[in-house]
C-alpha cells in the first residue's frame, strides 16, 4: 500500500534512512548514558544522606529509602508516563527526548543508589576511623577513601545496568520518541516489512548491548585483578569523575 | 595518685575518671585517671581485653566516654563538638596495631594524603618529608607500593610514617609490633627510640617488656578496664606494689 511500485528494498536502502537509524541509535544511547550518569551521581547523593549519622537527617534518610524502594519497583513505561503528564501538569512542554531522559534518571537513580550502598559497606569501618582521626570530614572521607575503594563493587553490576537500561528505553517509543524502537515502527508503517523494520532495530540493538556486556565483563575482570591503580603524580587515585559529587 | 614517676614537667594530658562502654554493651573502661606530661613517654600494659586500646581510642575521639572527663593542656574535650575533635586530632597522632592503611593509596600517599589535602600544605614540602620518614623506616624503596604488596611489618612502618609525617604533639601506638616479623621489631623499636630523643609525647601500649622498660618514664598497669598501678618501670617490674600487677609481671617476665 502506497508504495509507489517501489519494492521495499528500494524504499529501505537508502543513505538518508541509514542517518535516520544512525539518530535513533544516537538517541537510544544517549538517553541511557545520560540517565545513568545523571543517575550515578545523584545515587551518589542519596547515598551520602542517607549514611549520614546524624539524626536530624533521619526524615531525609526515610525518604531516600522510599524513593530507592519504590522507583526499582515500578514499571517504566508507568514511569514515562508519570514524568511525562508530571511535567505537563506542572506546565513544562519539554520535548519528548528529555522526558525520557528524565525518566531513565529517575530508574536509573534508584537501582544505582543500592549499588554504590552496597560498595560503601564494602569498605571497612577502620577506613572510615583512620580518615575520621586525621580530620577528614564525610565528603573528603568517600571521595579520597571510600569510593575508590568501593569501585570495584559498583562498577560491574552499573555496567549492567547501563545496558539494561539500553534495552528499556525503547518503551520510550510509547510517548513518541524517535529512538530504535520508533524508528522500526515507522519503517514498518511507510510499507517496509516488520521483518525488515524490527530485525534492522534488534539488529542494532544486540549490536550495541553484546560488545558493552563483553566491555563489562573485561572491566570487571580486570578490576578484580588489580583495582587500585590510580593516576596522579603522587599515586593519589583519580576521583575527577566524582567532583562534582 | 598519677604523679608517682616524679619526672613529669609539665602536663599535656589528663584523663579524670574516664568511664566508657561500647555500644553493644560491656564496660571496657571503669574510672581510670591519668596524668601525661609534655614530652612523657608512658607505657601502657596489661592482659588483653584491659582496655588499652579503648582507651586509646578515646583519646583520639573514636569512643565517647560516658563519664569522666579528658583535658589537653587543660581544656576539656567536648566530644559532642567536631570543632573541638578536631582541634586535638590536629596534635594527636595514632597508629592503629592493624595499619589501617589507606587500601587505595601507594606508601607515599598514605603519608602524604593528610598533610597535602586536609591541612593545604605545600605539596612539594610534604612530598620530600614522607620520602625522608619512609626512608627512615626503611621502605625508601617501597613508595609506590600498595599495602596489599606489602608485608604486615613494611605496612606497620607506614603507619608509622604516616602518623609521623602529621607532626604530633602527642603519639600514640596501639600494639605497634604485635603484627610484625621478629626481624622487623627491632627495627620499629628503634624509630620509635628515635621519637623518644625528640621531646613527642608518646602513650605506647605494648607487650614488648623489655622494651617498655627501656624507653618509658611511666608504666600503667591495667586490667579489667581500669588502672591497677602507675609507677616508674622500676617500680613495675621489678617491685610491683599490688598483688593484680605482681602477678601480670611474674607471668610475663617469666616467658
Amino acid at each position: 500500500m502506497g508504495t509507489h511500485g517501489l519494492s521495499q528494498f528500494e524504499i529501505f536502502f537508502t543513505w538518508q534512512n541509514a542517518l535516520l537509524w544512525l539518530r535513533a541509535t544516537g538517541i537510544t544511547l544517549s538517553m541511557a548514558a545520560l540517565g545513568c550518569g545523571l543517575g550515578f551521581i545523584l545515587a551518589s547523593l542519596l547515598v551520602y544522606l542517607r549514611t549520614w549519622p546524624s539524626l536530624l537527617l533521619l526524615p531525609v534518610r526515610l525518604l531516600v529509602v522510599a524513593y530507592v524502594e519504590i522507583f526499582r519497583r515500578i514499571p517504566f513505561l508507568v514511569l514515562i508516563f508519570l514524568v511525562l503528564f508530571g511535567t505537563r501538569a506542572m506546565g513544562l512542554r519539554m520535548e519528548l527526548f528529555w522526558v525520557a531522559c528524565i525518566s531513565v534518571t529517575v530508574m536509573a537513580t534508584a537501582f544505582i543508589a543500592e549499588i554504590v550502598r552496597a560498595g560503601y559497606e564494602s569498605v571497612h569501618r577502620t577506613q572510615w576511623e583512620s580518615a575520621a582521626v586525621m580530620n577528614f570530614g564525610r565528603l573528603r572521607t568517600v571521595l579520597l577513601v571510600v569510593l575508590p575503594q568501593a569501585w570495584t563493587v559498583i562498577v560491574p553490576p552499573a555496567f549492567s545496568y547501563f545496558v539494561m537500561f539500553i534495552k528499556e528505553t525503547s518503551l520510550a517509543s510509547q510517548v513518541g520518541v524517535y529512538e530504535l524502537m520508533q524508528t522500526g515502527k515507522y519503517f514498518n508503517n511507510i510499507g517496509v516489512s516488520p521483518a525488515l523494520s524490527f530485525g534492522t532495530t534488534l539488529a542494532i540493538y544486540f549490536a550495541l548491548s553484546y560488545p558493552l556486556t563483553r566491555l563489562g565483563w573485561r572491566i570487571e575482570r580486570r578490576l578484580k585483578h588489580r583495582f587500585r591503580r590510580p593516576g596522579g603524580d603522587d599515586g593519589l587515585p583519580t576521583t575527577r569523575v566524582l567532583a562534582g559529587v | 595518685m598519677s604523679k608517682e614517676g616524679g619526672l613529669v614537667a609539665e602536663t599535656q594530658l589528663e584523663l579524670r575518671g574516664i568511664t566508657a562502654s561500647y555500644e553493644h554493651g560491656g564496660l571496657v573502661l571503669n574510672d581510670v585517671s591519668l596524668t601525661v606530661g609534655k614530652g612523657e613517654i608512658i607505657s601502657i600494659i596489661g592482659p588483653s581485653g584491659s582496655g588499652k586500646s579503648t582507651l586509646l581510642r578515646v583519646l583520639v575521639g573514636l569512643l565517647k566516654p560516658s563519664q569522666g572527663t579528658v583535658l589537653l593542656d587543660g581544656d576539656t574535650i567536648d566530644y559532642d563538638r567536631r570543632s573541638h575533635l578536631k582541634r586535638v586530632r590536629d596534635r594527636l597522632a595514632i597508629v592503629f596495631q592493624q595499619f589501617n592503611l589507606f587500601q587505595n593509596m601507594t606508601a607515599l600517599a598514605n603519608v602524604t594524603v593528610t598533610p597535602t589535602k586536609i591541612r593545604g600544605e605545600a605539596k612539594a614540602a610534604v612530598r620530600e618529608r614522607a620520602i625522608a620518614l619512609l626512608r627512615r623506616v626503611g621502605l625508601g624503596d617501597k613508595l609506590n607500593a600498595y599495602p596489599d604488596e606489602l608485608s604486615g611489618g613494611q605496612q606497620q612502618r607506614v603507619a608509622l610514617a604516616r602518623a609521623l609525617a602529621l607532626q604530633p604533639e602527642i603519639l600514640l601506638l596501639d600494639e605497634v609490633t604485635s603484627a610484625l616479623d621478629p626481624e622487623m621489631v627491632n627495627e620499629v623499636l628503634d624509630a620509635i627510640r628515635g621519637l623518644a630523643h625528640e621531646g613527642i609525647t608518646l602513650i605506647i601500649v605494648s607487650h614488648e617488656m623489655a622494651f617498655v622498660r627501656e624507653v618509658s618514664d611511666r608504666v600503667v598497669m591495667m586490667a579489667d578496664g581500669a588502672v591497677v598501678e602507675i609507677g616508674p618501670p622500676a617500680q613495675i617490674f621489678d617491685a610491683p606494689q599490688t598483688q593484680r600487677c605482681r602477678d601480670f609481671v611474674g607471668k610475663i617476665l617469666k616467658h
